[in-house]
C-alpha cells in the first residue's frame, strides 16, 4: 500500500504564530526544474500592517534585553540551524537545483553568519559609542541604540540572503517585517520554524510571502516603521519610489548595489538601523 | 411585545409590589444564548469599507465618551483628556469631537474648567460617574450625597451602578426604588444605568436588568464599569439593543445603550455600530442614543481616519497617549 503525502501548508510568521494570510490568496511556487512544489501565502497590506503592530509590540521588549543576551539568542538561532542543516540543504537543492556541495556551502556560510553577528552584539557599541573628549568639565558618552521596526525586503537567495539580512537587523535590537524572496519563499517560512524553536521571542522577526512590489510600498509609507532595508529590491523605478514613500517620516533607508553575500559583511548592516545616543554628565561634585 | 392603550397602567402594577415586580421580570421571554452569540458573531462579519468606513468612524468619534476612572488621575490628566475631546486630532479641524469625557466626580470641575474656556459651543458633555462606583456598595444616602455632588460640580450626564448583590439576590424592587431615587436626584442631567454585565452571570438577567433600568427612568442603559472583566461584549450589546427597541414599542420612549470597556480596535467599533443598525434600528445610530465607554479606542480611530485619508498606514506616535 503506498502512503499518501503529507503536504506542507506554508503560512506567514506574524507574532511568533503561523497565521494564513487575510487575503485567502496563494500562489504557487516551483521548483528549480519549473515543476509545482507547494503553495505559498500571498500577505496582503493587511498582513504587512499585523506584522508592523507586532514588531512594534515586541520592540520594547527585545531592545531592553541586554545585548549579550541577543547575542546569545541569535547563537541559538544557528544552533538550531546547525541540528536542522540536511533540511536546508534539500530545500536549496529543490528550490535552486544546486549540487550537494553547493547547498552545502550556502547552509554553512549561513550558520556562520548568524554566529558572526551574535557575535557583534555586544561588541558593537563599543565600536560605534563611546567616551567624547569635550571642552568642560563633562564626561559625555555616545552610545547606539536600535531604530525600532524595520522593514526588510529580503534578497532572492532562500537562506543566506535571508540570514544576512535579518540577523544584523535584530541583533542590535530592532524588530523587523520581512518580505521574503519571492522566487523562493518556501525556505524563509522554514526558518522561521527555526525560529520560533529557537529562544527568539514572538515578533522580533515577522515574515510576509508574497509579490514585493504589492507589499513594500505598504511598509515604505507606513508612519510607524523606522527603517527600511530595500537589498531584495532590484527594479530600480520600484526602490526609487519606495525610498520617496520612505522619505515621509524620514525612515532610515539602506539601498545598497549587487552585494556578494558570502563575502565577509561589513558593518554596515548594523549601523544603518542604528541611531547614536550622546549624554553630557557633569564630572565631580 | 405589542403597543398596548394601557401600557402606562400596566407598567405602573409591574412596579407597584416585589412580587410583582418579579412576576414582570420574570415574565420576559428567555434569551437564547446561542442564538445570540451567533447573531452577534454573523453581524461582526459584515464589511464596512470606503464611503461607509469614512462615515463610520467619525460617527463612532462622535459617540465616544472619553474615560479616565483611575485612583491616579489628576487635574492636569483631566484637562489633557478634554482637551482631546473637543480636538481629538489637532492636525485636522474637520475632525468631530466625542460625546462627552467621563470622569470621578471630584474631577468635573477640572473637565467643566477646560470644556468652558472655549466658550461653551465645544458641545462635550462632561459624564462623572457616581453612587459609590465602581461597586456601588454604600448606603443609599451617601450615593445620593455622590450623585448631588457630581451635579453640582457642572456634571451634565450621571453614569450610576445599580446594587449587583440586591439584584441577584432578587430584590428587584429595591434596585427600582434606588434607580428611582437617582433620577430624582440628578435632576436635569442625563442618567445612564451601569449593570456590570460581567457579574450578572446570564442573558436573561441583563434582559431584566435592562427591562427594570428603563421602567425606573434611566435614559441610557451601560453594559459594564470597566473595572471587571468581561466588560462590554457583542451578545450582552445584542441583547440590550433588543430591550431598548422592545421598550420602544411598548412605551414610545427611546432609551440609549453605552457599551463600556474592551472596545480597543476600531474594527470593534463598527461591529458595534452595525449592530445597532441592524438591532435597534438607524434612529440609534446618533450620540444622543449610543456611546462608546472607551479611552484607547479614540486613537485607533484617528489612526485608521488618517489612514484612510493620507492612504498611509499611521502610527500611535502621532497621536497624545491620553
Amino acid at each position: 500500500m503506498t502512503r499518501i503525502d503529507v503536504r506542507k501548508t506554508y503560512k506567514l510568521y506574524i507574532g511568533g504564530a503561523f497565521p494564513r494570510s487575510e487575503s485567502g490568496r496563494s500562489y504557487a511556487v516551483n521548483d528549480a526544474r519549473g515543476r509545482f512544489w507547494a503553495n505559498a501565502s500571498h500577505a496582503s497590506r493587511k498582513d504587512a500592517r499585523d506584522a508592523v503592530k507586532a514588531a512594534r509590540a515586541a520592540f520594547g521588549g527585545w531592545s531592553s534585553r541586554t545585548a549579550y543576551n541577543r547575542g546569545q539568542v541569535v547563537y541559538r538561532i544557528a544552533e538550531v540551524l546547525e541540528d536542522r542543516r540536511e533540511q536546508f540543504e534539500a530545500e536549496l537543492r529543490t528550490a535552486e537545483g544546486l549540487t550537494a556541495a553547493k547547498a552545502r556551502t550556502y547552509v554553512e556560510a549561513a550558520i556562520d553568519r548568524l554566529v558572526w553577528y551574535a557575535g557583534w552584539a555586544d561588541k558593537i557599541a563599543q565600536v560605534t559609542g563611546g567616551a567624547n573628549q569635550v571642552a568642560g568639565p563633562y564626561f559625555n558618552h555616545s552610545a547606539p541604540e536600535p531604530s525600532g521596526v524595520i522593514a526588510v525586503v529580503a534578497p532572492s537567495g532562500p537562506l543566506l540572503g535571508l540570514v544576512s539580512v535579518i540577523a544584523p537587523a535584530i541583533v542590535t535590537g530592532n524588530t523587523t517585517v520581512v518580505i521574503a524572496s519571492e522566487p523562493h519563499p518556501l525556505t524563509s517560512i522554514t526558518l522561521a520554524e527555526v525560529m520560533a524553536t529557537s529562544d527568539v521571542p514572538g515578533g522580533v522577526v515577522n515574515i510576509l510571502t508574497g509579490p514585493q512590489a504589492e507589499i513594500a510600498p505598504w511598509l515604505a509609507s507606513h508612519m510607524d516603521v523606522n527603517g527600511i532595508d530595500l537589498t531584495g529590491v532590484t527594479d530600480d523605478e520600484l526602490a526609487r519610489n519606495l525610498e520617496i514613500e520612505a522619505a515621509e517620516n524620514l525612515k532610515r533607508v539602506r539601498r545598497p548595489g549587487v552585494e556578494d553575500l558570502l563575502a565577509p559583511p561589513a558593518l554596515d548592516r548594523m549601523t544603518t538601523f542604528l541611531e547614536t545616543k550622546t549624554v553630557w554628565h557633569p564630572m565631580g561634585i | 411585545m405589542t403597543v398596548t392603550s394601557s401600557t402606562a397602567s400596566f407598567l405602573a402594577d409591574a412596579t407597584s409590589s416585589d412580587a410583582a415586580l418579579r412576576r414582570f421580570l420574570h415574565g420576559l421571554p428567555g434569551v437564547d444564548q446561542v442564538g445570540a452569540e451567533q447573531r452577534a458573531a454573523g453581524l461582526g462579519t459584515r464589511s464596512i469599507k470606503t464611503s461607509a468606513k469614512e462615515f463610520a468612524i467619525d460617527l463612532a468619534i462622535r459617540m465616544v465618551d472619553l474615560t479616565t476612572l483611575e485612583g491616579a488621575d489628576t487635574p492636569g490628566k483631566v484637562r489633557a483628556l478634554s482637551t482631546k475631546a473637543m480636538h481629538p486630532d489637532p492636525a485636522d479641524p474637520t475632525c468631530p469631537s466625542t460625546a462627552a469625557v467621563c470622569v470621578y466626580p471630584d474631577m468635573v470641575p477640572f473637565a467643566k474648567e477646560t470644556l468652558s474656556h472655549a466658550g461653551g459651543t465645544s458641545g462635550v458633555h462632561i459624564a462623572a460617574v457616581a453612587t459609590a462606583f465602581p461597586s456601588g456598595r454604600a448606603a443609599l444616602d451617601i450615593k445620593l450625597a455622590d450623585v448631588q455632588d457630581a451635579v453640582e460640580a457642572g456634571a451634565d450626564e450621571i453614569d450610576m451602578v445599580i446594587d449587583r448583590g440586591a439584584f441577584l439576590s432578587g430584590r428587584y424592587l429595591e434596585v427600582y426604588e434606588e434607580i428611582v431615587a437617582v433620577r430624582e436626584a440628578v435632576g436635569d442631567a442625563h442618567l445612564k444605568v451601569i449593570f456590570e454585565t460581567g457579574e450578572l452571570q446570564t442573558y436573561d438577567n441583563v434582559r431584566r436588568a435592562s427591562w427594570l433600568a428603563m421602567m425606573a427612568g434611566g435614559h441610557f442603559i451601560k453594559t459594564s464599569t470597566g473595572k471587571i472583566q468581561p466588560a462590554a461584549t457583542l451578545p450582552v450589546t445584542l441583547v440590550m439593543l433588543e430591550a431598548v427597541r422592545d421598550f420602544r414599542e411598548v412605551t414610545g420612549q427611546m432609551v440609549g445603550v453605552k457599551p463600556a470597556g474592551g472596545i480597543r480596535s476600531s474594527k470593534d467599533a463598527i461591529k458595534y455600530l452595525v449592530m445597532v443598525n441592524e438591532v435597534a434600528g438607524p434612529d440609534w445610530l446618533d450620540p444622543d442614543w449610543f456611546r462608546f465607554g472607551a479611552s484607547t479606542l479614540l486613537n485607533d480611530l484617528l489612526m485608521q481616519r488618517t489612514k484612510m485619508q493620507t492612504g498611509r498606514y499611521s502610527g500611535p506616535d502621532y497621536f497624545t497617549l491620553d
